[in-house]
């Protein structure tokens, strides 16, 4: 119990030297919910395995380290440091974040001009505010969370995207979090803000990579308010060290007849938990909740989605596959609620697994709640191996044993990738999901 | 070019294949016919090296090498070829990325260039044609989602592509329509020559029709028991299998 509250003092403490330190930096109006949320964060605590929503996941090694914020310090990164760390392409609009501070010299925001505001939160709480009043935390609820109750409380920077009504963006916005070495393990909570108004289209791509294997933690909350007939495909690909620990909500609104495609790739970190919460709020709207994990080492990740149909009408479909490997432990929880008024939903969920060895583990769970009498809805699982048949087969077409592996394995994991329709952001994924395959380099050869 | 001594072969404890003899020379088209579970298939996967079944006793030599030594691809690459009974899907997998993949490989090992991704389509393309396939089928995962009929022709359009010395059909011919049948019986004698050999299994002697066998050999409860020429299967066709098998039963105790 004591090292529980002395977790719970470390916030609190730290929270006392954030309000200071952060005093009279005009966001004076954002006090009362940092305050509401570091209070109930300190009633929350961390969530334990005896909450039902957190049963596979042990937070306690992100709950015991004394984690610092981040801060000032300065790390200059040139250009060329960070170009390799995402998919190819023109760097139209971009906004880089140095352990969670937006770094200007890496980053191109929209130009004002434009019409279009892609800029850092940090700016945008004094140019934004009427956008971030209306807006900012009024999704991500942190009553329930403990995780986004923290980002609330310490949120700083983040990524601010705007885009206009009737408003078309081609090219992917790119969101890119690096994280270097540190003298003492820091924690950033990045937080983002995505408003796409009525009929306008935006492809957001938030990539999170580090530079050195080092131990940190990135908490983070990206909060989508997509309007009435609007389109979102959101990326998320998950790249941190394999000592970091990473803990994403993507909490969407979506207007009438939006639709919303939200991918994510999980690939790196000790501990991941990714969570995403669409909320189906206007009539005639659809998501789709594409997702792949792979794991390897001692890896946890754990995929916990929760769909909401809160109107008539409303299609979604949840597709997550995962690969685990050695001793790594993956999770799926795909949680569906379907309200009172939300008749004629159409709600899917897939999720397939395989398991490449004795020891790593997958535990998937699905979970309806149906409130509303005339819907669709199916859910189904599947956890296997990798099929020898198949091997065998390609085998005897002259493909050597490893290939064959890396054959089914890319095809296996190329099935979520195929659904995402941006080219040069899927193409970058493939190569990742190859260099991750033990025989990757045989895929090479034979794609 | 095969030639197979005395082999026997078990799955689990199960004994299925109780000492089968058998010479195929290059340039001949062999048939084994045999009622269901008398062993056509364990005989075929054997001898494209599937590991679940294992070898007790007996040997195989394939242009007087050891076959049972070589991994399956070592054996593809050689030029052995079996035609699955149930051909495998694999979702994820791309039928053209697949076959390029095999066959650059078989190339490979054979000292030819391999294909760069045009040179290969356009000979799929003009393979693909006569062999009745859809060319959308390239598009697809591997036999995801394919018809019964569409599975066994693109067995027969990888055996045309791959060029292989020895062609194992299992059952190739089953529960196809008969312009399917004629597909594959022409795409078959493509394949019929000199310096090939083909060993077709089937249950009817229909497809012996188009692809005339020159031996027919029954193949009951593990054993070849009996060998003849094309009128055999005929015979076997019109009479069935019990007087084959009173045959050998009578020839086992005298
Ligand atoms: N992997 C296996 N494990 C155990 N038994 C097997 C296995 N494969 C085949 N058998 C058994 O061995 C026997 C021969 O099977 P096989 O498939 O070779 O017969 P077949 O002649 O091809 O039959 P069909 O005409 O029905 O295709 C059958 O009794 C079958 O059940
Ligand atoms: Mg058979």
């Amino acid at each position: 119990m004591i090292a529980v509250t002395q977790e719970r003092d470390h916030y609190l403490e730290s929270f006392a030297r954030f309000e200071k330190a952060t005093a009279g930096n005009g966001q004076e109006w954002l006090r009362p919910v940092r305050r509401a949320a570091i209070a109930r964060f300190a009633e929350l605590g961390f969530p334990t395995t005896r909450d039902e929503d957190w049963r596979f996941t042990n937070v306690a090694p992100i709950a015991q380290i004394s984690f610092q914020l981040a801060g000032d310090a300065h790390i200059e990164l040139a250009p060329r440091d960070i170009e390799q760390l995402t998919f190819p392409g023109p760097r139209d609009i971009q906004l880089v974040f140095v352990n969670g501070r937006y770094a200007p010299t890496l980053s191109s925001p929209a130009s004002p001009s434009d019409g279009l505001s892609v800029r850092s939160l940090a700016q945008a709480f004094r140019d934004d505010r009427d956008v971030l009043e209306q807006h900012l935390t009024r999704y991500a609820g942190y009553h329930q969370d403990a995780f986004s109750a923290l980002n609330t409380a310490f949120m700083e920077d983040g990524a601010f995207i705007h885009v206009p009504r009737g408003r078309v963006v081609e090219e992917p916005i790119r969101l890119l979090y690096v994280s270097t070495a540190t003298d003492a393990p820091i924690v950033t909570h990045p937080r983002n803000l995505i408003v796409l108004d009525e009929d306008s289209q935006a492809v957001i791509v938030e990539d999170y990579v580090s530079l050195d294997a080092d131990v940190y933690f990135s908490n983070v909350v990206t909060e989508a308010v997509v309007g009435q007939n609007s389109v979102l495909s959101h990326y998320l690909i998950e790249q941190e060290s394999k000592q970091a620990f990473n803990v994403s909500t993507l909490r969407v609104e979506q207007g009438r007849s939006s639709s919303v495609a939200s991918h994510t790739v999980l690939l790196g970190g000790a501990l991941v938990r990714n969570n995403v919460h669409p909320v189906l709020a206007g009539e005639g709207g659809t998501c789709l909740i594409n997702g792949l994990f792979m794991g390897t080492g001692r890896q946890h990740m754990d995929n916990f989605m929760l769909v909401e149909h809160a109107s008539p009408h409303c299609d979604s479909r949840q597709f997550y596959q995962g690969i685990l490997d050695e001793q790594s432990h993956g999770i799926f929880s795909g949680r569906i609620i379907v309200h009172k008024d939300a008749q004629k939903t159409d709600a899917k969920q897939t999720n397939n697994n395989l398991l490449l060895s004795q020891e790593a583990q997958i535990d998937t769970k699905p979970q309806l709640e149906i409130y509303a009498d005339d819907v669709k809805c199916t859910h189904g699982a599947t956890i296997g191996q990798i099929d020898e048949d198949a091997i065998f087969y390609l085998c005897s077409r002259g493909i050597v044993k490893d290939a064959a592996r890396a054959l089914l394995l890319f095809g296996f994991a190329n099935e979520s990738l195929e659904r995402m329709k941006v080219e040069s952001i899927r193409k970058h994924l493939q190569a990742l999901v190859a260099q991750w395959l033990p025989e990757g380099k045989l895929l090479e050869e034979v794609r | 070019m095969l030639e197979i001594k005395n082999l026997h072969v078990q799955a689990g404890n199960h004994e299925i294949l109780k000492g089968v003899d058998l010479k195929v020379n290059v340039g001949e088209v062999h048939s084994i016919m045999g009622p269901n579970g008398s062993g056509k298939s364990t005989l075929a996967q054997v001898l494209a090296g599937r590991e679940t079944y294992r070898v007790t006793e007996g040997e195989v030599l394939y242009d007087g090498k050891n076959l049972l030594e070589m991994a399956p691809e070592e054996r593809a690459c050689e030029g052995v070829f079996m035609a699955f009974q149930y051909p495998v899907e694999i979702p994820g997998v791309g039928s053209a990325q697949f076959l390029k993949a095999a066959l650059n490989a078989i190339r490979k090992r054979r000292g030819l260039e391999e294909l760069d991704a045009m040179e290969f389509l356009t000979l799929v393309k003009q393979k693909i044609k006569s062999l009745g396939v859809d060319e959308k089928l390239l598009h697809r995962s591997v036999n995801e989602g394919f018809s019964g009929g569409e599975k066994k022709r693109n067995e027969i359009f990888q055996m045309a592509l791959l060029e292989p010395r020895l062609c194992i059909m299992d059952e190739t011919d089953s529960g196809l329509d008969i312009d399917a049948l004629k597909i594959v019986a022409n795409g078959v004698n493509a394949l019929r020559t000199p310096e090939r050999a083909i060993v077709v299994i089937t249950h009817y002697q229909r497809l012996l029709n188009y692809v005339v066998p020159d031996y027919v050999h029954v193949l009951l409860d593990g054993r070849i028991v009996k060998s003849g020429g094309k009128e055999l299967a005929l015979e076997l066709e019109e009479k069935g299998y019990a007087w084959v098998e009173e045959e050998a039963r009578a020839a086992a105790q005298a």
